[in-house]
């Protein structure tokens, strides 16, 4: 999590123009910035480092982005945002199936950045609420921690802040539109892709059966909504 | 058009067809049978005048020159016979018997007066006959031979000749008939022959006109129907491959338009990257770097809009593009459009309540910015968006009230890079925004049309259906379930 109001942004960018630009842009709205060239230069850097937030192009020579991706996931929850040639929506899907929370399409405005950043590192409010019980599922959300049958579910950022918006007002549908503004501030026009790709994640983390899901509940045609259990 | 033709080649060919059998038939037939009646007829008369000469002859000679009634019926019984009828005539006097003597022809009786043998078909009550008359002459040694008075008449009916006549007429008619109707059913065998390729030819045509351009046609035998079916498969084949270059070269222009917008992207990265560096320093620069810093971070966000756009339009041209389908309040949609843009104090808007539609709102607030803005721009306000559904479509009319656009204009609004007036070089979008957001109506399966208000303003109507189809070809029910 930021830290002090200075964040640490590991930045993976294989173009050496591009890279500068962005470390330039981001050192600019005051991030600390680390940027390699390769997915294997970043994941060494990821142990080192412990970023809080993870700014990955899709296209790298060598290991690609979606491998990087992967990997990341794999030891941990810090936020992945990639960058994304733009059109190329297969490349979108595959990169939020992979586990990032959020993309920017190429050429990348620097404020547009910022604002995922800004966004994805959002201090979570801790509430000081009661215990909830939703079946088998636990949800703190004083120490925000989940757990599924006492056992606790390791939730990206974004993940946990999707589960607590849906669990806030059980039984309610909400849009991909609403999730998107009030999860990923997207605004008005998001990707709906980022809900229903969050949405399996976090499905496949705390469902028993995430083509049967109890939980997160889809409303075809509407959106989503939490139980009823 | 094709069948009406096939229809009359075969009209014709079976109409020609028959008429050269009937003329064919006709002549023959008839010939043979005016021949054969003849034929019929003349030996019939010869051998009646033959019989009656020689049973006059046992006549001779004659006991009275001047015969009675008695004698005259003696000598008509000697010609007459079974189906003979006879009478002699002296003068005044003739032979009793049924025949009575007025009624025969009056110029055969002349002529038998003259002393000749003469003989007439007659018709009499519907049935022929056929009348001989013979003069008695009276032959003494070397003195020249004179008439005796007596006239001898026989009827004989030709109702047995005429008979097989008749006979002879029918069995030429059947046969007539019966070629007639053979030569038909070759003219239909030939037809069908001649016809077969044509219709496929046409239908051939038909075919590579609505741009089949594989069509081809079995080429069989190697008359001139052969040699026109090579033809057009030649025809198609070059067409084919014109057609597939002229595709190629389209498919390899888009391609290199898409391949340079994607090269351009990441030097544009680097730059819009630092464009904002630029543009926030700008100020604390002295002149003119600061103001050549204003210009580049600039021109950096059009070119990226520009470079945007091209790769937007190259993923239409090479149908890459999806629809992100969602069930959305249309008049909200509107609504964020103007909203998220700055633009609601500056557009009156008239908006239906409580119109949903499964649409890719994304999609659709590029349409909607673009048509707004280029109304905020170029025409007069007020600008105003208008919403209207039945339960299949919705309709969105954006207009202004400035003088519209100029008729030249209208049909090319949509065209890339298109430019209303070439004073203008350079508009403040990219050129492509219209195209783009037709082509994103399109993909809706909906439409983007502009006309000029009878009075005054353009006026852009964009029309979508309210359940687009969904990706994989379903229409989603869009209901709460």
């Amino acid at each position: 999590m930021k830290l002090g109001g200075v964040s640490r942004v590991l930045l993976i960018e294989d173009d050496p123009a591009v890279r500068e630009g962005l470390d330039l842009a981001l050192t600019r709205h005051g991030h600390r910035v680390r940027a390699v060239e390769s997915g294997e230069q970043g994941l060494d850097r990821l142990r080192t480092d412990l970023p809080d937030v993870v700014v990955l192009d899709l296209m790298l020579p060598g290991m690609d982005g979606f491998e990087v991706c992967r990997r990341i996931r794999a030891v941990g929850e810090v936020p992945i945002i990639m960058v994304t040639a733009r059109g190329d929506d297969m490349d979108v899907v595959a990169g939020l199936e992979a586990g990032a929370d959020d993309y920017v399409v190429k050429p990348v405005q620097p404020r547009v950045l910022e604002a995922r950043i800004r966004a994805v590192l959002r201090r979570i409010g801790r509430d000081q609420a009661e215990l909830e019980r939703h079946g088998d599922l636990t949800i703190d959300r004083a120490g925000l921690v989940v757990t599924n049958r006492g056992v606790p579910v390791s939730l990206a950022p974004t993940e946990l802040r999707l589960l607590l918006e849906l669990s806030g007002t059980p039984g309610r549908v909400h849009s991909r539109q609403q999730l998107l503004e009030s999860v990923w501030e997207h605004g008005y026009f998001g990707d709906s892709r980022l809900v229903d790709a969050c949405v399996q994640r976090l499905r496949a983390k705390i469902e028993d059966d995430s083509a049967a899901p109890v939980y997160v509940q889809t409303v075809r045609g509407f959106g989503y909504r939490f139980g009823p259990v | 058009m094709a069948p009406r033709l096939s229809l009359g080649l075969r009209a014709r060919l079976l109409f020609a067809f028959a008429l050269l059998c009937v003329v064919t038939a006709a002549a023959v037939a008839g010939g043979m049978y005016v021949q054969a009646r003849n034929d019929i007829l003349q030996r019939t008369q010869d051998a009646a005048v033959l019989t009656m000469r020689s049973r006059l002859e046992t006549l001779f000679p004659l006991r009275n020159a001047a015969p009675g009634p008695a004698e005259l019926g003696e000598i008509a019984a000697t010609v007459a016979d079974g189906n003979i009828a006879a009478v002699a005539v002296y003068q005044e006097a003739h032979s009793p018997g049924r025949l009575d003597p007025r009624v025969l022809p009056p110029q055969l009786r002349r002529a038998v007066a003259d002393g000749d043998i003469v003989w007439q078909r007659v018709v009499w009550q519907g049935s022929p006959f056929l009348i001989i008359g013979a003069p008695l002459l009276i032959v003494e040694g070397d003195r020249p031979t004179r008439a005796s008075g007596i006239e001898v008449y026989v009827v004989r009916s030709l109702h047995p000749e005429q008979r097989s006549i008749d006979g002879l007429a029918a069995s030429a008619w059947l046969t007539g008939g019966a070629a007639l109707a053979f030569a038909v059913a070759l003219a239909l065998l030939a037809t069908r022959g001649v016809l077969r390729p044509v219709r496929q030819l046409g239908r051939a045509a038909r075919l590579l006109g609505e741009g089949e351009l594989r069509t081809r046609i079995a080429v069989r035998g190697s008359d001139e129907l052969a040699d026109v079916a090579h033809t057009f498969n030649n025809t198609a084949s070059e067409l084919e491959r014109h057609v597939k270059q002229l595709r190629e070269m389209e498919a390899d222009a888009r391609r290199f338009v898409a391949d340079v917008s994607h090269e351009l992207r990441t030097p544009l990265a680097a730059l819009a990257a630092v464009a904002d560096v630029l543009d926030e320093e700008a100020a604390r620069l002295p002149e003119p770097a600061g103001r050549a810093a204003k210009l580049v971070s600039q021109e950096t966000l059009n070119l990226t809009g520009l470079v945007n756009d091209l790769i937007e339009i190259s993923r239409f041209d090479s149908g890459v593009a999806a629809l992100a389908l969602n069930e959305v309040d249309v008049a909200e949609l509107v609504r964020a459009t103007l909203r998220v843009r700055g633009w609601p104090e500056r557009v009156h808007t008239e908006l239906s309540p409580a119109v949903t539609a499964r649409l890719d709102p994304r999609r659709v607030d590029v349409i909607l910015a673009n048509l707004v803005g280029n109304a905020l721009r170029h025409g007069e306000p007020p600008v105003s968006v208008r919403l209207s559904a039945d339960p299949h479509w919705m309709v969105v009319e954006v207009r202004d009230h400035g003088p519209g656009l100029d008729a030249t204009v209208l049909p090319h609004v949509f065209d890339r890079f298109y430019k209303a007036s070439a004073a203008r070089t350079r508009s403040e979008g990219s050129g492509l925004g219209l195209a783009i957001a037709r082509e994103n109506a399109r993909l809706h399966r909906g439409d983007l049309t502009v006309t000029n208000a009878p009075d005054g303003g353009a006026v852009f109507t964009l029309r979508l259906p309210r359940r687009a189809h969904d990706p994989d070809g379903q229409i989603d029910r869009g209901g709460p379930e």
